[in-house]
């Protein structure tokens, strides 16, 4: 109790507000403490320490006191203090989320709300020359939108994941890593300046690693979470570089000081444009766009709670937020936005094709997750930063939705085929078939989710996704991005572009998520005979978050619906975060907000509901789940089907252009060539193999035969006397 | 007089030299290091002819050292001999290296 | 604490207390009998170990209680030295035992005591034969490495720099793996030929500050700093001399080969205190003797471009060896390079957040790769091997391993949260202020660090437990976690809260960013834009 006092002395002695808000350093806390408490658990529960003498114990032996046993398929043993772990790993999220909604209501109560931000500082973190970086947290509207995302969802998810991993003997350090995550991600969503915001996207990127190769004893797991760090990586090492530059230029890294210096950089300048291109490089590495996309597929190998709290609601959403943080700078830089926009809008609709092919449930969603954030970027890009938010947000409830219902799937089919003893690939689709009647609540939840993702009316997506299209054709009308040009071409004919692969994007998502649909729940049931009779609806500890998403995911919308509709409020998350982004959207606007004509944004909605409508016909049409077989007697895809089954070899085509040139390089020509060749080889050894040579030389002169001795002796004597007779 | 007695002197105390270096057997090459040594003993004596009697004087000592020496000298072949069973110089190495 | 010590007279007498300590044990443990283990026995079975290993244990806590002293009683805001200790040695030469500290001097001196006992006790179980000699080298190590930071006479300095070599080269010789003599001698030759030079430029030195009244050389720091009447010629040639024999120590590309080998083949703790202390010295010596004294000739295009080229190429190249390399031990000896590499990147570059981000990736990395080492020694003592390919799922058979390796490699990788990325931040962010190309280029090795460890220890930790001789390794046992634990607590505390250490510093690296800056007549940075 007193090192909470002492903490929260230290933490308000600039600022001291004397509401919930003094009490923010709890909500990332909450859950490090449910990090260091189950990593506890988790060691000490899993270890013997071993013999004084490690070296003379010869094989130790390892007694049944060892729970070490990994996932033993035959038996799994859960583990001994699961229940605690449950308690502790959701209790701390829930607190947490609670702490969060105080501080919000606090904040609105407050006069502050309207204007500026709250910063608490906690302790001076790098202090040396003219650099000062503090260890601070802000409260402003934007990231109270996003601590009520992460906190809420992740609530959800950890309470889903009580029922989904409670056989497993590695819970407690899974509960580990997951609070460690939200702690992680909610540092990097407070944070007051970069460096902070830093330490929470690598932190991410970490838990990242360490869930996604929860079953390491699978080499593809631990692959998958290596290749994952290691891409972040590429996108950190983006990031760092935009923290110098603007360290070296503005002088200072807190976000309240660089909005007002930012006025000083040259608008459209080569110093703002790299800038804001390395952050988005940073972007595309958390938020899996092109061209570093490439690890969140592979991140499926971990459980579906992870996906959905990771890969869909909040980790891969740091991008998105950070472009909105950063909003002063990208609003000055029309190249870098445009460039945004583009890669955006063509990650959307590569994704989506990719997503058209997949048969692995997860795959599709994780395919579709990538798609959706394009989507998020090009919202961002144009500089309609609250719509991509708002995008953000209602991803959150619909994706995270979709991942935990397929949780509750696979989770079915698992107890099916370990009940029947079968090895079959619970993930699949072709295994799949007919769940309608054996799930019904996770069959109607998925298609409120499907429904909200495909961009159907009333539903929270159809907003968000339209609010972006339509920010893209208006755009395109008139605004600082469309009068730029993007390597010379126009950059209305972009955004035009634009506007119409988001339309395509459109399409195919309701295309493959309806087919997602129809495989898994409609059609005859292909799983098996034996395995039917064992599937069943999941427990409610399960169902009852998906149902709380469900009913996010439909009602959404109100966060933010759209000026032109008859009901009140409208653009409530638009004017929420006003403050934050507002100026920075105005200045891509010209200055003043787009107005169109009511006749030509309800053609523009026309539009996409149409092209939604159309989607989900064309699947219900031509894809027919009874034409399907089983994974294991389907045949092998053919043609372009193959290519997309493949996700267009570009994981094959990174390894054989980077990878494996690196390694060949580096061990033969740098270790092998170099190093142990010419540098100790020839230099090192050489030179000792010389002095040694000039040794033996010299050693022949010692002929042990005295007559010659005196022979040089009397040259030598001749010589002497020539030379001081001669001199 | 003085110059032939010199140039006499010379040419013994070279043939000496080159014995010294050129020849294998150790005995030999003590003769001829005797030789040397009596051939300085010649030129002392020429200039003792000319500058005073300290030159004679100097050929005794040399004589004196000379016999010491060769003295000396065989016994430590002798020694050798026992060890190696030559006086071959030319396979007496052990300072090799 | 700071009261006690000031009314203890702690200042006065602690730099020669650190000196003598250690000697005084390596004295007792020569002075306690052999006992009847024969020699080249296992002596640990045979009983006869213990004393030695208490004496050395003890003599080493002992100093590491007595330096803490200093962290207390250090002064960070005046810029002279601090707890000197002055006597005359040989005065016709004009050489002092003067001993004295900065705020660099403070930590690298923190950081010995510390690793140092962590390697006694490291080498608890790992030292089985002649384990007087060993432990009496170990102390005798500790004398001479302090003495280094400490001495503030350019003579003592170099006879402190050789004194460290001997015992490192008997405990390589000596205890090490199979080619020890191979590298012991690569080794020794290889830093002896770097210092040859600078004992010739340093009686350079000495006799051009000399005493112009009395003719006497004057090897004080001091007045070698403000009255050494050098030409622009010689100091070239000076420097030329300083930089050979540091840049083996440091080491730089070219001069690391011997690294790998010295790494490989050196007892646990012999890596651990060679990785984690005497490289340091190198680059000690870079901050203390070389730049300061020829501030011109080091900030000459040429010669700062071809310096700050090669610690470029050290990053990159070291990193990208270290991928490919089979045997774990020699892993982490090229990422030492890669390290370092950032250290030099850092000094060269000149800003105070530079500086400062060298200093802490100095630290940082001995206490990471410091850790690193003696884990690869645990594991090493229970299956006797150091080739990656020879494990594989450990994670699950030493759980406390794992967690351990894996957090000490995140440090290493420079995870923020850890103290290795407070330090490389503060390298490249201070470097990119005035050579930011060669900042980009190099912080591309924040991702070949976490290219080439995490697949090692993927390799090692995680993948199918395939080989049945790893099912039965015991974990940790209490005195590996007693010595892993304050190198665990340094990662954390240093990655979150680094100020206090930052400060210590602050006054040290200012002077020496200034010192540079007014040698060369110019700022080194440019002004951030709206500043000033």
């Amino acid at each position: 109790m007193m090192l909470l006092q002492s903490v929260q002395e230290a933490a308000t002695q600039g600022s001291a507000t004397g509401t919930a808000m003094d009490w923010l350093w709890l909500v990332p806390m909450l859950p490090l403490l449910g990090f260091v408490l189950n990593g506890a658990i988790s060691l000490l529960s899993a270890t013997t320490l071993g013999p004084a003498d490690p070296s003379a114990a010869g094989h130790g032996h390892r007694d049944d006191g060892h729970t070490a046993h990994g996932h033993d398929h035959e038996h799994p043993e859960p583990h001994k203090l699961a229940w605690l772990t449950s308690i502790i790993g959701s209790g701390v999220l829930i607190a947490s989320f609670g702490v969060a909604v105080a501080v919000f209501m606090a904040y609105r109560s407050s006069g502050a709300a309207d204007t500026a931000p709250i910063v608490q500082t906690y302790f001076t973190w790098m202090l040396t020359g003219d650099l000062s970086i503090n260890a601070s947290l802000m409260i402003d509207q934007l990231s109270l939108v996003m601590v009520l995302v992460v906190t809420g969802v992740g609530a959800l998810i950890h309470v889903f994941s009580v029922g989904y991993m409670r056989e497993d003997p590695g819970y407690p350090r899974y509960f580990a890593y997951l609070n460690l995550f939200v702690f992680f991600m909610l540092v990097l969503v407070l944070g007051a300046n970069y460096p902070v915001l830093f330490v929470g996207w690598e932190g991410v990127g970490l838990c990242s690693y360490l869930l996604i190769g929860f079953w390491f004893s699978d080499k593809a797991n631990a692959d998958a979470g290596k290749k994952a760090f290691i891409v972040n990586r590429i996108g950190d090492f983006g990031f760092l570089i935009a923290m110098f530059l603007l360290f070296a230029n503005l002088g200072s890294l807190d976000f309240t000081v660089l909005r007002t210096a930012a006025a000083g950089l040259e608008p459209g300048g080569v110093l703002v444009t790299a800038i804001c291109l390395f952050l988005f490089l940073g972007c595309t590495g958390k938020s899996a766009q092109i061209p570093l996309y490439v690890w969140l597929p592979d991140a499926m190998a971990g459980p579906t709670p992870v996906s959905a709290l990771i890969h869909a609601a909040t980790m891969v959403t740091a991008g998105v937020y950070l472009i909105a943080r950063s909003s002063f700078l990208f609003s000055i830089a029309p190249f870098a936005s445009l460039t945004v926009v583009v890669v955006g809008a063509l990650t959307a609709i590569f994704a989506a094709t990719i997503g058209l092919k997949q048969w692995d449930i997860k795959k599709v969603l994780a395919y579709s997750t990538i798609s959706q954030l394009g989507y998020m970027f090009v919202g961002v890009g144009v500089g309609a930063y609250a719509a991509g938010v708002f995008h953000l947000v209602t991803h959150a409830f619909f994706k995270a939705l979709l991942f935990l219902g397929s949780g509750s799937v696979i989770y079915a089919m698992h107890r099916a085929y370990h009940a029947t003893h079968s090895h079959e690939d619970a993930q699949d689709m072709r295994n799949m078939g007919g769940l309608r009647t054996q799930m019904p609540w996770t069959f109607a939840l998925m298609w409120v989710a499907t429904l909200a993702i495909a961009g159907v009316p009333a539903f929270s997506g159809f907003f968000s996704k339209d609010e972006i299209l339509t920010s893209v054709f208006v755009r395109a009308r008139g605004s600082t991005l469309a009068d730029a040009t993007w390597f010379g071409v126009p950059g209305n004919v972009v955004l035009y572009a634009c506007y119409a692969l988001g339309l395509a994007a459109a399409l195919l998502t309701a295309i493959y998520m309806t087919r997602m649909m129809l495989y898994t729940f409609h059609g005859p049931s292909r799983t098996g005979e034996k395995e039917r009779p064992h599937l069943a609806e999941a427990p409610w500890v399960m169902t009852g978050p998906l149902v709380v998403l469900g009913v996010l995911s439909a009602i959404g919308g109100w966060l933010n619906l759209p000026a032109f509709v008859p009901v009140q409020p409208t653009t409530s998350l638009e004017h929420w975060l006003e403050p934050v982004v507002g100026k920075s959207a105005l200045r891509v606007t010209h200055g003043a907000p787009q107005e169109i004509s009511h006749s030509l944004e309800y053609a523009l909605v026309g539009a996409a509901v149409l092209i939604a409508a159309i989607g989900i016909w064309i699947a219900f049409n031509r894809l027919k789940p009874e034409t399907l077989v089983p994974k294991a007697q389907a045949k092998p895809e053919e043609g372009f089907q193959r290519v997309l089954e493949h996700k267009y070899f570009v994981d094959e085509a990174y390894d054989k252009v980077i990878v494996r040139p690196t390694f060949v390089t580096s061990r033969n020509l740098l270790w092998r060539g170099i190093d142990v060749g010419l540098i100790d080889g020839l230099m090192v050894n050489g030179s000792a193999w010389t002095a040694r040579a000039l040794g033996w030389l010299g050693s022949t002169l010692q002929s042990g035969q005295v007559g010659t001795y005196a022979w040089v002796l009397v040259l030598g004597v001749l010589a002497v006397l020539g030379a001081v007779t001669l001199r | 007089m003085l110059a032939e007695s010199l140039f006499f002197s010379a040419v013994l105390f070279v043939i000496g030299v080159v014995g010294v270096l050129t020849r294998r057997n150790a005995i030999i090459i003590f003769m001829c290091v005797e030789l040397m040594l009596n051939a300085v003993n010649l030129s002392f004596v020429a200039f003792a002819q000319v500058y005073g009697v300290a030159g004679q004087v100097f050929v005794f000592f040399v004589m004196t050292v000379a016999a010491a020496e060769a003295a000396v000298g065989l016994a430590i072949i002798i020694a050798l001999f026992r060890h190696r069973h030559t006086v071959n110089l030319e396979q007496i190495n052990l300072l090799k290296g | 604490m700071a009261a006690f010590l000031t009314s203890i007279h702690y200042m006065s007498w602690v730099l020669p207390a650190l000196l003598l300590i250690p000697v005084i044990g390596a004295l007792l443990i020569l002075l306690v009998p052999r006992g009847n283990t024969a020699p080249g026995a296992d002596e640990i079975a045979g009983g006869t170990a213990g004393v030695p290993r208490w004496i050395a244990f003890i003599t080493l806590a002992v100093e590491c209680l007595v330096s803490l002293g200093l962290w207390w009683s250090f002064n960070p805001d005046v810029a002279t030295w601090q707890a000197v200790y002055d006597m005359p040695w040989i005065p016709n030469w004009g050489i002092r035992f003067t001993l004295g500290i900065d705020g660099i001097a403070l930590m690298m001196i923190l950081l010995t005591t510390v690793i140092m006992v962590l390697s006694v006790l490291g080498s608890w179980t790992g030292i089985r034969t002649r384990v007087r000699g060993y432990y009496a080298l170990m102390l005798i190590l500790t004398s001479g490495m302090l003495g280094v930071f400490m001495a503030l006479d350019l003579f003592l300095f170099y006879v402190m720099w050789e004194v460290m070599l001997v015992p490192m080269y008997f405990i390589i010789g000596i205890w090490g793996g199979e080619r020890r003599i191979y590298a012991s001698v690569k080794f020794f030759i290889y830093t002896m030929v770097g210092s040859m030079l600078m004992l010739a430029a340093i009686v350079y030195l000495g006799l051009h500050a000399s005493n112009v009244a009395t003719n006497i050389p004057n090897f004080s720091y001091d007045a070698v700093l403000t009255s050494a009447r050098v030409t622009p010629q010689a100091a070239l040639w000076l420097f030329g001399a300083f930089f050979l024999a540091f840049a083996v120590k440091v080491p730089m590309f070219p001069f690391h080969t011997w690294l790998p080998d010295a790494h490989v083949e050196a007892p646990t703790a012999g890596s651990v205190v060679l990785a984690a202390i005497m490289l340091k010295l190198g680059t000690f010596g870079f901050l203390r003797l070389a730049v300061p004294l020829f501030p011109a000739t080091a900030m000459r295009d040429d010669v700062r471009a071809i310096i700050l080229g090669l610690a470029v190429v050290g990053i990159i190249y070291g990193a990208l060896v270290s991928l490919v390399q089979p045997d774990f031990k020699k892993l982490v000896a090229y990422s030492s390079v890669s390290h370092l590499g950032f250290v030099m990147l850092g000094i060269f570059a000149v800003t105070v957040q530079s500086v400062q981000g060298a200093l802490l990736v100095m630290i940082n990395h001995g206490i990471s790769t410091g850790a690193l080492f003696l884990l690869i020694g645990m594991i090493y003592e229970r299956r006797h091997t150091r080739m990656i390919d020879a494990y594989g799922g450990i994670a699950r058979t030493v759980p406390l391993f794992a967690a351990t390796l894996t957090l000490v490699s995140l440090s290493s990788i420079g995870v923020p949260g850890t103290n290795g990325f407070v330090g490389e931040f503060l390298v490249l962010l201070g470097a990119f202020r005035t050579h930011p190309y060669l900042a980009i280029i190099s912080a591309t090795a924040v991702i070949l660090a976490a290219a080439y460890l995490l697949w090692a220890i993927q390799r090692i930790l995680f993948n199918p437990l395939s080989k049945p001789e790893n099912e039965h390794i015991p974990d940790l046992n209490k005195r590996e976690l007693a010595l892993l634990a304050p190198l665990i607590a340094g990662i954390i505390w240093l990655g979150v809260y680094p100020q206090p250490v930052l400060r210590r510093m602050e006054t040290a690296a200012t002077q020496f960013v200034k010192r540079v800056e007014a040698a060369t007549g110019r700022a080194a940075t440019r002004t951030p834009r709206g500043e000033r």
